[in-house]
Parts: C-alpha cells; sequence; structure tokens
C-alpha cells in the first residue's frame, strides 16, 4: 500500500506492508533515525513526533494511518546552522548526557515554546511528563528550559 | 495489510460492512502496543481519525473520537480528573474515550466515571442503525463488550443531569504514566444521593451497591458512617492479585480511596 505524509515539510510516499508504526517507518525506511526506539509502549517518549499539531509517540501511531497527514520529528527543528531555541537552551545547560533521549525532550519542550514562549517550571514539567530520561539528568534539562522561558519573558517585555 | 481512512461515518460504515472483522483503529495507544509486541497482526485496518462527527462533543454525547486532552479541559470535574492521571501528555493526545470503552480493559480510567454516572454506550452499525447500551450491559468481562462486529461505537451518552460533586482517584506505583491498580470515582447529589464506582478490582467497573445505599441516606455522614462506607466498598470489589498489586491490597486500598474521594465531594 502506497502513501504519503508531509514530513518536515516535505511530501513523502512510502510502501507500508503492515501494522508497522510510524517509527518504524522513519527511522528504517525513510533514513529518519532522529526519532529513538526504546519502549515500544508510550512511556518513554524518546519517539515523541508532531502528529497534524499534536505531540505523540510514534511508536503508538500505525504508519498507515498517518496518510495524508503532517509530521514533524526532530530533524525538523533547527539545521547545523542555526539551532532550534530549546535545543540551545539545552546545549548551555549541559542538559544532553548520554543523549538518547534527547530528541524526545527537544521536540517535547520545542512544542512547548513554540506556543507559549515562557512557560512556568509547572507548565514545563507537565509538558515534558511524557518523556524519561534514564541518565536521570532532569536538573539540567530543566535549568536550561527555565533559563529560555525567562530570557523570552524579558525579551518579551522590551517588544513594544 | 489492508487500510481505510473512511471520511465519514457512512464510509466506514461500508468498510466494516464488507469486513466485520477488520480491526477498529482510534488513537492506536492500544492496539500498537499488541502490534510492537507481536500479539497483533492486523490484515485489514479502518483508521477512524477522520471522521469528524466521532470528534463532536455536544452537550452530553461525548464523541468516541474525544482525546484525553479534550476531556481534561471539558466540563465534567471527575472526567477531567481522570484524562489528567491518562499517560502522559503523549498518550493523552492520542488516546480516545470510544477506545477505553473499545478496549474495555479493567484498568480503563474513563470506566469508573462512566459507570458512576451510568452512561450508555452509542452503537451504530449499517444494517441496525443506532443502538444505545447501558455501560454494564456493553462492558461484560476482561475486555469484553457486546460490540457486535459490525458496529462502530460512536459516543460515551452521560445523563440529562450529572451531580455537580464528583471526584476520581487512582493508585498506582508512580505519580505519571501509571496504570491504575486501583481508581475509583464518586459522585454524590445534593439530595444526598452517592454513587460510587470503582475500576481495576473486577473485569468490569464495580458499584458498590451497599454502600450507596448506605452513605445516601446519611445527609451529614458522621465518622462511624464514613468507616463503614469504606468497609462495604472493600467487600464489594472483587479484585484479583496479579503484577501490579495483591488481592488484599487492592481491597483495602478501595475503601480508602472512595473514602477519600466521598469526603472531597462532602468538602466541595
Amino acid at each position: 500500500m502506497r502513501i504519503t505524509i508531509t514530513i518536515n515539510g516535505i511530501d513523502t510516499e512510502a510502501d507500508i506492508r503492515g501494522p508497522e508504526s510510524l517509527l518504524t517507518l522513519l527511522r528504517d525506511e525513510l533514513a529518519l533515525p532522529g526519532s529513538k526506539n526504546a519502549c515500544e509502549q508510550g512511556e518513554c517518549g524518546s519517539c515523541s513526533v508532531v502528529l497534524d499539531g499534536d505531540v505523540v509517540c510514534s511508536c503508538l501511531v500505525m504508519a498507515a494511518d498517518a496518510h495524508g497527514s503532517t509530521v514533524r520529528t526532530v530533524e525538523g527543528y533547527g539545521d547545523h546552522e542555526v539551532l532550534h531555541p530549546v535545543q540551545e537552551a539545552m546545549l548551555d545547560s549541559g542538559a544532553v548526557q548520554c543523549g538518547f533521549c534527547t530528541p524526545g525532550f527537544v521536540v517535547a519542550a520545542a512544542e512547548l515554546f513554540d506556543t507559549n514562549p515562557s512557560p512556568t517550571s509547572d507548565e514545563i514539567r507537565e509538558a515534558l511528563a511524557g518523556n524519561v530520561c534514564r541518565c536521570t539528568g532532569y536538573g539540567a534539562i530543566l535549568r536550561g528550559l527555565e533559563d529560555l522561558s525567562a530570557n523570552n519573558a524579558i525579551a518579551g517585555d522590551q517588544t513594544p | 495489510m489492508e487500510c481505510d481512512w473512511p471520511r465519514d461515518l457512512a464510509e466506514a460504515l461500508e468498510a466494516l460492512d464488507a469486513d466485520p472483522h477488520a480491526s477498529l483503529l482510534a488513537g492506536g495507544t492500544d492496539l500498537m502496543v499488541e502490534v510492537n509486541f507481536g500479539h497483533a497482526k492486523p490484515k485489514h485496518v479502518i483508521a477512524l481519525r477522520r471522521i469528524q462527527a466521532l470528534q463532536a462533543w455536544e452537550g452530553r454525547r461525548i464523541g468516541a473520537g474525544v482525546t484525553y486532552t479534550r476531556m481534561e479541559h471539558g466540563p465534567h470535574v471527575a472526567l477531567a480528573q481522570l484524562a489528567r492521571t491518562v499517560g502522559s501528555p503523549q498518550i493523552r493526545n492520542a488516546g480516545t474515550i470510544g477506545g477505553n470503552l473499545g478496549t474495555a480493559s479493567p484498568a480503563g480510567d474513563a470506566l469508573p466515571f462512566l459507570a458512576a454516572v451510568d452512561a450508555e454506550v452509542e452503537l451504530l452499525s449499517k444494517a441496525r442503525g443506532t443502538r444505545l447500551v447501558p455501560w454494564d450491559e456493553f462492558l461484560v468481562g476482561v475486555k469484553r463488550t457486546t460490540r457486535r462486529d459490525d458496529e462502530i461505537i460512536v459516543a460515551a451518552v452521560l445523563p440529562e443531569r450529572l451531580p455537580e460533586r464528583q471526584a476520581f482517584g487512582k493508585i498506582g506505583v508512580r505519580n505519571a504514566m501509571v496504570i491504575s491498580m486501583v481508581s475509583a470515582c464518586v459522585t454524590r447529589d445534593d439530595d444526598g444521593t452517592t454513587r460510587v464506582a470503582l475500576g481495576a478490582v473486577g473485569p468490569t467497573p464495580v458499584r458498590a451497591r451497599r454502600a450507596e445505599e448506605l452513605i445516601s441516606a446519611e445527609p451529614t455522614p458522621s465518622a462511624a458512617a464514613l468507616a463503614e462506607f469504606a468497609r462495604l466498598v472493600s467487600e464489594e470489589v472483587r479484585p484479583i492479585t496479579d503484577h501490579r498489586g495483591t488481592e488484599q491490597y487492592r481491597r483495602h486500598a478501595s475503601g480508602v480511596l472512595a473514602r477519600r474521594l466521598l469526603e472531597r465531594c462532602l468538602a466541595a
């Protein structure tokens, strides 16, 4: 079965054989390995993508059901020249240890900040509640994002 | 694998009528776990996500495709409370009330609420049209419902009027992303009528009818009445021991949780 998905702004065609997940399609067929495969049951958040505007676990999206949809993966945030502000903030705070969970955190955090540029600490924690870091590096992740929020608030105040 | 992407209910019913054994796919949060672990390999999937009619939430009729994220921000206190305890933001963006009914897991978190308020399940088939089924005639066992093969779950239908005082709680090993070991929903009307439904302590939600009867007759329940309420709830549930908890713990926790939720209703 042939399907079309708009991934990071590019119309992408794919052949689907079975009920495999969007995550499998992205990683194994479409050369987009940024989304990570770990729990395969929606508990870890390392495969987070944005599907038609909502952050979801791509391991729990049937690839066939993404037909006609818009998907943004971690590869769709920033590039080698200019990082997304969330990536910049996490870099500044040393929020990456082994790095395996990082793509999921970036997607979940970027979606939060793109709709709410200066979230409260509680809002940040809430938005990241579906992402697990087994290095338990949460402190640095939260600090980086709280700093970004504070900087955005100042920048917002200075905007006429 | 074959997949249909119906745009409306008529198209979906047509596809299901042609193959009543097709798998109905809503948010995917249950079915895809089965697929990923090799327990399910659907040959034909009817994906319901694109059907606008299933997204509608009008008054007491909650479309089957309404997600937990939407329930979290909806008008019913206990429904919003339970929605917030489900999985993570990612899961709540995908999982739906129709999926919770269709999967019929004993631990389904929306089910104690639907049981406490005596909700009905609206089903639709090409051959027979609409059928309204009370929750306790729909949920009949562990992951077993009376949905017929040619039917689609269209909505959960609440009664005309809901008690304003309502509370939901659940117990698990931690606060986030946890499957209920015990869950409960309590509602209390101005005239004292109290309802208590518990999840994960029986094959389907358990209404503790004797506890309800006792406490409904108490306009301002004494400490002794509350204790007796908790004791009756513990007696009426039918838990088993499994990897999430023991029968004994679940029985005890059911009484404690129900009493706390009742106290919250009384204070509200």
